[in-house]
């Protein structure tokens, strides 16, 4: 997707930069959907006549349900690229795992906060003890803040990288059964509460939330490229103050005797796979 | 329309803190970029060295 | 078979030393026993309640106790290998990660049940319950314990070390232990007679909690340990 035609200074490429242009618009487009061609969700009582339902709640769905689905795939993103960093221990992996860690975490405090404000005007409440979903998701909100938490202490990187995959990978084997313990919690409650099916969805409601979809996925993605662009940059510039440092003290070695002696690879293109 | 206030807190929110988050990503992108040297930007989709 | 019993006897070896260690400090009995009592005792104050109020939330008061003093447990098990390098010569030993887990993980499940035992005391003076279901109360207490002791020597094992780590357990253990405690709560609900639930369905998802956590930190604890 990105070429090496990096733009020296940032972050960027012209892949990149296509990337975030093209987010943007599809989120302007996903507003004028959400806010404007839409309608309110609407109904009428069968029996009272009386009108009910969410109203102009809806539209927050369009923006809390493609977050959640794509905080799932951040965290299971996160979760395989673990695996990897415990079978091919290579930096690349960790770096993806830091990365989708950290959009997926921010990803489902929106989900926690958008769910509770719309839980307002919808269900009376802003947090509900016995949702399963609503549990499930602090949960894993917690998780993945403790598994941040831990990544951000200094310690040696490759003990670091090893012990926060095993943190990651605890994590997600454990939501199933924060999943299976919640639900069967939440039976003692008379009523369910599903949002979908309490939903009319008609063909530009799912349109839209298909839209939101994709519009969330560019964003996601866009957010992850940039956030592993900046891991990378981080653990190449520690690297480097380590190099430099070494060379410093041993002044007569040559900075290219020193890369070779610690066995970077003459090839500045890395022709290695992940 | 019905629950404005709950709608623009949801969105608002959410593309602050996105915006914020992406703000802050491209700056550290930046003053990170300033300190790495070149030939060890390897950044992008390509695996870069692994000095393990 | 023989590879099996030598694996018990490593971990045998390991629970024992830190057993030993623990009957000569008596960190766990002298700290986190009183402490866990205390808890029961600071909830008391703190609800302001009578018997019958205490009598419902006995069961949620007793397992935030058992998991907040486990806490201290699995902390004290693994700094004991920080000291004198005492971490690296296991390792040197060619003690197996997973027997090095197995008996540490020991150790802190005989030392949570001591402190489960004291606490129900406690409930029981306290907090006025009556037990309903002593072979519901005995099972499910086990099963707890051997989950919050495996996931808690797991995670002992990471999150020990200097300065900022070691406030890192709690928030790395306790999201993981949250469907122990939602099952151990409702057990003992059941069993103390206070909520109309099926304890022994709960007791089998602590089965499963149990299980998993002993296995994956089996299997995990050397890539944590290791240099």
């Amino acid at each position: 997707m990105a070429g090496l035609d990096e733009t020296p200074g940032t972050t960027g490429s012209r892949g990149s930069r296509l990337l975030g242009c093209v987010a943007l618009a599809s989120l302007g487009v996903l507003g004028v959907l959400a806010f404007v061609l839409t309608g309110p969700d609407v109904r009428i009582h069968p029996t009272t006549g009386e009108e009910f339902g969410q109203f102009d709640a809806v539209r927050m769905l369009y923006l809390h349900v493609p977050m959640a689905i794509l905080m799932y795939a951040s965290f299971l993103l996160c979760a395989v690229a673990s695996v990897g960093v415990l079978v091919k221990r290579t930096p690349w992996w960790d770096v993806m795992a830091h990365s989708t860690a950290e959009v997926g975490t921010v990803l489902c405090g929106l989900v926690l906060v958008t769910g509770s404000i719309w839980g307002r005007p919808v269900w009376n409440t802003w947090w509900e003890w016995g949702d399963v979903r609503l549990m499930t998701t602090l949960v894993l909100f917690l998780l993945f803040a403790g598994y941040l938490a831990l990544r951000s202490t200094t310690s040696d990187p490759r003990r670091q990288e090893r012990q926060a995959a095993v943190v990651a990978l605890v994590a997600v084997l454990d939501i199933p059964l924060v999943n299976r313990s919640v639900a069967w919690w939440e039976n003692r409650t008379l009523h369910q509460r599903s949002t979908l099916e309490e939903l009319k969805i008609e063909d530009l409601t799912l349109f839209t939330l298909m839209f939101g979809f994709l519009t969330f996925g560019l964003v996601v993605w866009w957010l992850t490229l940039q956030r592993f662009r900046v891991g990378w940059l981080e653990r190449a510039a520690i690297d480097h103050a380590v190099g430099s440092a070494i060379a410093e003290r041993r002044s007569e070695t040559s900075a290219v005797e020193l890369d070779a002696a610690i066995g970077v690879p003459d090839d500045p293109a890395g022709e290695e796979s992940p | 329309m019905t629950h404005l206030g709950y709608l623009i807190a949801g969105w608002g929110i959410s593309l602050v803190v996105l915006g914020g988050y992406a703000l802050r990503l491209v700056r550290r992108g930046r003053s990170l970029s300033a300190e790495v040297p070149e030939d060890r930007r390897r950044w992008l989709e390509s695996p870069g060295t692994d000095r393990d | 078979m023989s590879e099996v019993r030598r694996f018990l006897g490593d971990a045998g070896l390991v629970a024992a030393r830190d057993l030993r260690i623990e009957f000569r400090s008596r960190v766990v009995v002298g700290q986190v026993v009183p402490f866990a009592l205390l808890v029961l005792v600071l909830f008391g104050f703190a609800l302001d309640a009578d018997h019958r109020t205490l009598r419902m939330f006995a069961s949620g008061l007793f397992w935030v106790a058992v998991l907040l003093s486990a806490l201290l447990a699995v902390h004290r098990s693994a700094a004991l290998e920080l000291s004198d390098g005492t971490l690296d010569a296991l390792r040197m030993s060619g003690l197996p990660p997973a027997a090095l887990f197995l008996g540490k993980a020991t150790a802190v499940f005989v030392q949570l049940m001591l402190l489960e035992v004291v606490l129900l005391g406690g409930l029981l003076v306290l907090y006025g319950v009556q037990v309903v279901d002593p072979m519901l109360l005995l099972v499910s207490g086990l099963l707890a314990g051997v989950a919050v002791a495996a996931a808690g020597t797991l995670y002992g094992a990471l999150a020990s070390g200097l300065g900022v780590r070691e406030t890192l357990l709690p928030i790395l253990l306790l999201p993981v232990l949250a469907p122990v405690l939602i099952g151990a709560t409702r057990a003992f609900d059941d069993a103390l007679g206070s909520v109309a639930v099926d304890g022994w369905a709960w007791t089998g998802l602590l089965a499963v909690a149990a299980l998993i956590a002993t296995v994956v930190g089996a299997l995990a604890h050397g890539v944590l340990i290791e240099d």
